[in-house]
């Protein structure tokens, strides 16, 4: 047991900040410390950045880029990246498809996509949940059907976000309905130019265009386009699904938001219950963090540690409580949601209802914190 | 940075376990113990000396082992898990840790050393009645004449004061010259005896102008260290607190595993199995918070030791409340009586809690300094 870091930790983290803090564009890094909306163009920029100096995918194996570092090191870059203010690489792209292709895929597949993945030379849009498939994955029903070397695929797909700058979908797909439902899925990549894919806008509750709906009629996809076996995508989907819940505990964003909130709002941090709500957070998202450094939550040969859900569940409900306290803080201000930039409120308190809105789905994506808790009491406590 | 123990550490572990365990190896045990004075087993305090686990916190120079934070925490969180009523976080921890931060050598030697040996046992009397967590003392006042002192007032609850030897007391200095820690023979003043919420044994102590001996160079304001061993043991509270969580979550899930009423086991439910789950993310939160915090002391930065206390403080008290109040629904009317060891351990949290600072208290202190800092550093 020891508090410190190591020397070479230390030095480690010291070129991470440097790096991340002088090679990374200014304007990219106060859109993201502000709170702004990223354009496709800037995370894509971002990305590139981190990507020709090897920091975008460290955790792919290493001879597709990846680093060969400790969790704590790795720990270090993803807390370091937060706190400069820099993207973290496009989830889809870093911590969903890319390990997928790596584990599970051919080695055409590897060269033809795992470079242009790390690079974001690819958008990846993810196409899992359906109308009538949420936390029931498995009850999916979106065909594939053979027909010559190729797959036919006909279904929609749902909430499905960032679609609309998508290139490529990796999709779960039904290719044997007479089995158990779990056995009959399998993945396909499918290119989002090919006839019959359509993308359709979903407006959400804080006004933006996060998600959509992806419609397939009759997408013809070649046959080299399947990963891993055929009817094997339950285990695949299980690996990546493992793989996004350590992703989506922001700790270092949700920290760096409540810092951010304390400046913004400081004429009302004499406020004895604002002070008192701003320290049982910061004592709440120590501890988190502390949990994520002490379970070493990784997947490892495709299983997820169980203390991942932890980190999910309670990271996404502390990111939640940041920005109810945001918009508590704001107050009337808030109310200028959808006002011009003419307008005399702050950008933080106008932005903070949006925020607050969107940020509702954080226990409902990446396994709902409902199915977190399943896991927790059946893989961990056993009940 | 590293959250695994080490070989010795784990041995220290076992060994600690396995002698607690000869003599609270069921719950049974602990009940009878606590039934009768003096409220712990002598004989399993005579061999907690000789396995040097007395001695751990204090330096060989004072006849203890010299041990680490971290090995102190071992033995609270074994203490915890079994609810030894041994004194031993009030005498070996708090007291002890007072004696060696403030006492000259000559007097760390003397008591120190029959305090590791098991010969004596001390108790801090700390705090008046009425009174809350501060390192000031009002209740007990010191006055010299002559260069002999003296003190008067009252200290209530004296945690683990019943059948102590000697009394570590803080008390006023003359003219406001702050605080001071006087060593009192137990004999010499009035000791009334009580068992605390949780039964393990307290006491009123009452001076009447009765001689005290100041640890340290006489009439120095001591209030500085007091304050940082509160801030010690409230962090080796916690890992007492952590022992005793973890039982409860243990006993909750079997419970819920072997339990049928409606001709099922009562994991059947989801109603039960989530809140069970929920008390795991607290416990795993509190672990991680506890083992950092014991970590910090070892850097030795009294500020960074005590913002350490503040946030485990309140983490485990949070905690506490959460997996100590479910431990008793989850079991139901089992969990309410005294033969059952997990509405026992909520008992024991709830007293080392009110003892060494609740979490609305640790939550004032860190309200107080939120526009210190732009963020918290966990490293």
């Amino acid at each position: 047991m020891q508090l410190e870091l190591s020397p070479a930790d230390a030095e480690f983290r010291t070129r991470m900040r440097e790096f991340f803090t002088t090679r990374v564009p200014q304007e990219i890094r106060d859109t993201v410390l502000e709170g702004r909306h990223l354009t496709k163009d800037q995370i894509v920029e971002a990305q590139r950045t981190l990507n020709a100096e090897g920091l975008a995918v460290p955790h792919w194996p290493v001879e597709w880029g990846g680093q060969d570092w400790t969790e704590l090191q790795r720990h270090l870059w993803h807390e370091e990246m937060q706190r400069a203010g820099v993207p973290i690489p496009l989830a889809f792209n870093a911590s969903m498809i890319g390990p997928v292709i790596a584990h599970f895929g051919t080695q055409e597949q590897k060269e033809r996509f795992l470079p242009a993945t790390a690079n974001l030379d690819i958008w990846w849009s993810q196409g899992f949940s359906e109308p009538d498939a949420g936390s029931d994955l498995a009850s999916l029903r979106t065909t594939a059907v053979r027909d010559g070397d190729d797959w036919v695929v006909n279904g929609q797909k749902t909430w499905t976000t960032l679609g609309q700058h998508g290139d490529w979908i990796f999709t779960l797909v039904r290719t044997d309905p007479e089995v158990k439902k779990q056995a009959g899925i399998s993945m396909l990549l499918i290119d989002m130019t090919t006839p019959g894919v359509e993308v359709r806008p979903i407006e959400l509750i804080d006004g933006g265009h996060e998600v959509n709906e992806v419609w397939f009629t009759d997408v013809r996809v070649p046959g080299d386009l399947l990963v891993g076996e055929l009817n094997g995508g339950w285990t695949i989907a299980k690996f990546l699904l493992g793989n996004e819940r350590v992703g989506v505990a922001p700790v270092g964003a949700t920290k760096r938001a409540l810092a951010g909130l304390k400046r913004s709002a400081a004429a009302q941090m004499d406020d004895p219950l604002v002070r008192a709500r701003v320290a049982e957070l910061e004592t709440a998202l120590l501890a988190l963090e502390l949990t994520a450094l002490r379970v070493v939550a990784h997947s490892s040969d495709g299983a997820p540690h169980p203390a991942s859900s932890v980190l999910k569940l309670r990271g996404t409900e502390l990111q939640q409580a940041v920005s109810e306290l945001a918009l508590d803080l704001a107050g009337p201000a808030s109310l200028a949601a959808h006002a011009g930039d003419d307008s005399p409120q702050e950008g933080w308190a106008r932005r903070s209802a949006p925020t607050y809105l969107n940020l509702r789905k954080a226990s409902i994506y990446g396994g709902s914190n409902e199915i977190q808790r399943q896991i927790i009491s059946r893989t961990i406590l056993g009940l | 940075m590293d959250f695994t123990y080490d070989d010795e550490q784990q041995a220290l572990r076992e060994a600690v376990r396995g002698l607690l365990a000869t003599t609270y190896g069921d719950h049974e045990a602990r009940r009878r113990t606590v039934a009768d004075d003096p409220g712990f087993d002598r004989s399993l305090w005579g061999r907690l000396a000789e396995m040097g686990v007395l001695g751990l916190p204090f330096s060989e120079a004072d006849g203890g082992v010299g041990a680490g934070p971290v090995e102190i925490g071992i033995v609270c969180q074994e203490m915890g898990r079994v609810l030894a009523p041994e004194p031993y976080l009030s005498g070996v921890v708090h007291a002890g840790g007072l004696v060696a931060a403030v006492g000259t050598p000559a007097q760390k030697a003397d008591l120190l050393g029959r305090l590791s040996a098991g010969e004596v046992l001390l108790a801090a009397a700390d705090t008046s009645p009425g009174g809350r967590w501060s390192a000031g003392a009002d209740g007990v006042r010191a006055s010299v004449s002559d260069g002999s002192w003296t003190l008067d007032g009252v200290a209530d609850p004296v945690m683990g004061g019943a059948f102590a030897d000697h009394l570590v007391v803080t008390a006023a200095l003359p003219d406001g010259g702050g605080t001071g820690v006087f060593v009192v023979d137990a004999g010499a003043v009035s000791v009334t005896g009580y068992a605390a919420a949780d039964l393990t044994r307290a006491a009123t102590v009452r001076f009447e102008a009765s001689a005290a001996t100041p640890l340290g160079e006489p009439g120095r304001d001591l209030t500085p260290s007091i304050a940082t061993i509160s801030d010690l043991t409230r962090i080796m509270g916690a890992n007492q607190a952590l022992g005793v969580m973890q039982s409860q979550v243990r006993a909750t899930t079997d419970y819920l595993k072997s339990r049928k009423q409606f001709g099922v086991t009562l994991n059947t439910f989801q109603a039960l199995t989530f809140r069970a789950a929920d008390m795991y993310v607290s416990l795993e939160l509190a672990h991680s918070t506890v083992d950092w915090a014991t970590m910090t002391i070892a850097g030795g930065d009294r500020e960074v030791v005590a913002d350490a206390a503040d946030r485990v403080g309140l983490q485990v008290g949070r905690a506490a409340r959460h997996i100590g109040e479910e431990a008793i629904q989850l079991h139901g009317g089992i969990g309410m009586t005294a033969e059952y060891a997990v509405g026992v351990g909520t008992a024991h949290l709830a007293v080392l809690e009110q003892w060494l600072g609740n979490a609305g208290h640790h939550l004032a202190r860190l309200s107080a300094r939120v526009t210190d800092h732009d963020l918290v550093e966990a490293v």
